[in-house]
């Protein structure tokens, strides 16, 4: 099959729309949505606050938590609510791809919670998790070295990479490596690498390169998103 | 020669660079990476001479010694009280920092603070892993009787307060409500009457929302005088 465009027409290196807003639940301490497509993940920070069991407490600096679920209604087969296999594991990788720009520190024997829920799923759920939870985190107030962003590369054609893959693209016949990854957009550091198919090296490192790319648009959005939040002081300030 | 990036009380998200070169010196809420000075928070530059810092916009109260604060009996034990700030972090009052008068061994701890009781108290003490003590030995600190406790963001307590307490004076003096503002962020209000406290608790609202407009202070006066 040739495959000169995707499935909706965008060109291969595009991205969806995508939409972050800052400070939407009001009981938390801090919070953000972040929509890339029809994917919406919404993020909600709780903390620094008290841990218990008090074994899990670290004393030299604190700890994050975080916690990722779909909501039951977000796919197209109703899920059955609560935690599953595949939601332990995206908390695990998220919380390792958000810890290393947090600076804990200054809080010892305390957590960091962070809750991201899935209102809408259309692939790349992960990822836009990921954006979420780092606007949120610092909505919060906890310092943080960089904003984290994060995207998924796919393969089809068997060599043709493709940015941000959606629903119908994940589902084509024909081996899609699906590749989520985070990054640091200031250092290019990678801090979650996942990959599910089958893909050459070279199509890695080309996957790699082009979701840097991606994550300098998903970190200006990100930027904006922040800066309205508070812009509104700032503005005044003028 | 160093060069700097951002303008004073400018807009910043964590890891946008705030200044080049060695020249700037890092404070609170910014680090050194390399050769550049990089923001750690959401917050608003302050540049004073060569030192850069970030004066964060939200954020939880992080206990310092030496600070005034407001917090609640949260536990009563054998010799003292756990007080609780707002913040991840309790603390302890002693039996022996707690009066000066002489409790017995034993004595019901509850006739002095009772659970849920409001406290001025002051941090004398804090260690690396955040355990905190407190002292009820100063001026002004003591249990709060009466009036109503309001909690605003920490970072925002300096405005609150004003020059030289000049905000809060006017708030005080407008009003006629006694005021405690506790460095956690909560502000004890007590009037005569309701409206009184009312009026009160607005403008210190106006003051934490708008805490960074020029011209806060004949703001506060204009709302103080006229209600609007």
């Amino acid at each position: 099959m040739a495959y000169t465009k995707r499935t909706d027409g965008r060109k291969f290196d595009e991205l969806r729309e995508m939409e972050a807003k800052v400070g939407i639940i009001k009981s938390a301490d801090g919070s953000a949505m972040f929509r890339v497509g029809k994917t919406i993940a919404i993020a909600a920070v709780r903390g620094p606050r008290d841990l218990y069991p008090k074994f899990k407490q670290d004393s030299q600096k604190g700890v994050l938590r975080c916690n990722y679920d779909l909501m039951s209604f977000s796919v197209t087969e109703r899920k059955r609510p609560g935690p599953s296999r595949r939601s332990q594991e995206i908390s695990l990788v998220t919380e390792k791809a958000l810890l290393p720009v947090l600076e804990l520190d200054n809080f010892p024997n305390a957590v960091v919670d962070v809750f991201i829920t899935i209102v809408q799923a259309d692939a790349g759920t992960r990822c836009a998790g990921i954006n979420a939870a780092s606007l949120a985190l610092a909505d919060a107030g906890i310092p943080m070295k960089d904003l984290v962003c994060a995207v998924a590369t796919g393969i089809i054609n068997e060599d043709k990479v493709i940015v941000d893959v959606n629903k119908e693209e994940e589902d084509l016949e024909g081996g899609l490596a699906d590749t989520p990854m985070a990054i640091l957009p200031r250092s290019g550091e990678v801090t979650l690498l996942q990959m599910d198919g089958e893909a050459s090296k070279e199509e890695i490192l080309e996957s790699i390169k082009l979701g840097k790319r991606a994550c300098e648009q998903i970190y200006r959005v990100q930027r904006d998103a922040l800066k309205e939040r508070y812009g509104g002081m700032k503005d005044a300030a003028d | 020669m160093g060069e700097l990036k951002v303008k004073e009380k400018d807009l910043v998200i964590p890891g946008e660079i705030l200044a080049e070169g060695m020249d700037y010196l890092p404070s609170t809420g910014t680090f050194r990476e390399g050769e550049h000075i990089l923001s750690s928070l959401v917050g608003l530059t302050y540049i004073s001479g060569r030192l850069i810092k970030v004066i964060p916009l939200s954020g939880k109260y992080v206990p310092k010694k030496d600070d005034m604060v407001i917090g609640t009996v949260k536990n009563i034990t054998l010799n003292g009280w756990i007080i609780e700030l707002g913040g991840p972090y309790t603390g302890m009052l002693t039996l022996k920092e707690a009066s000066s008068d002489f409790i017995e061994r034993g004595a019901d701890l509850s006739q002095y603070f009772d659970f849920g009781d409001m406290l001025v108290t002051k941090i004398v003490n804090i260690t690396k892993s955040k355990i905190i003590d407190f002292t009820m030995k100063g001026p002004g600190l003591r249990k709060l009787k009466g009036g109503k406790v309001i909690q605003i963001t920490p970072s925002k307590v300096p405005r609150v307060i004003g020059k030289q307490g000049s905000m809060i004076s006017m708030i005080k003096e407008s009003t006629g409500c006694r005021v405690i503002i506790g460095q956690n962020g909560r502000v004890w209000i007590s009037g005569n009457k309701p409206e009184e406290e009312l009026k009160a608790t607005r403008a210190i609202m106006i003051i934490e929302q708008e805490s960074h407009t020029e011209g806060l202070t004949d703001k506060i006066k204009n709302f103080l005088e006229k209600g609007v």
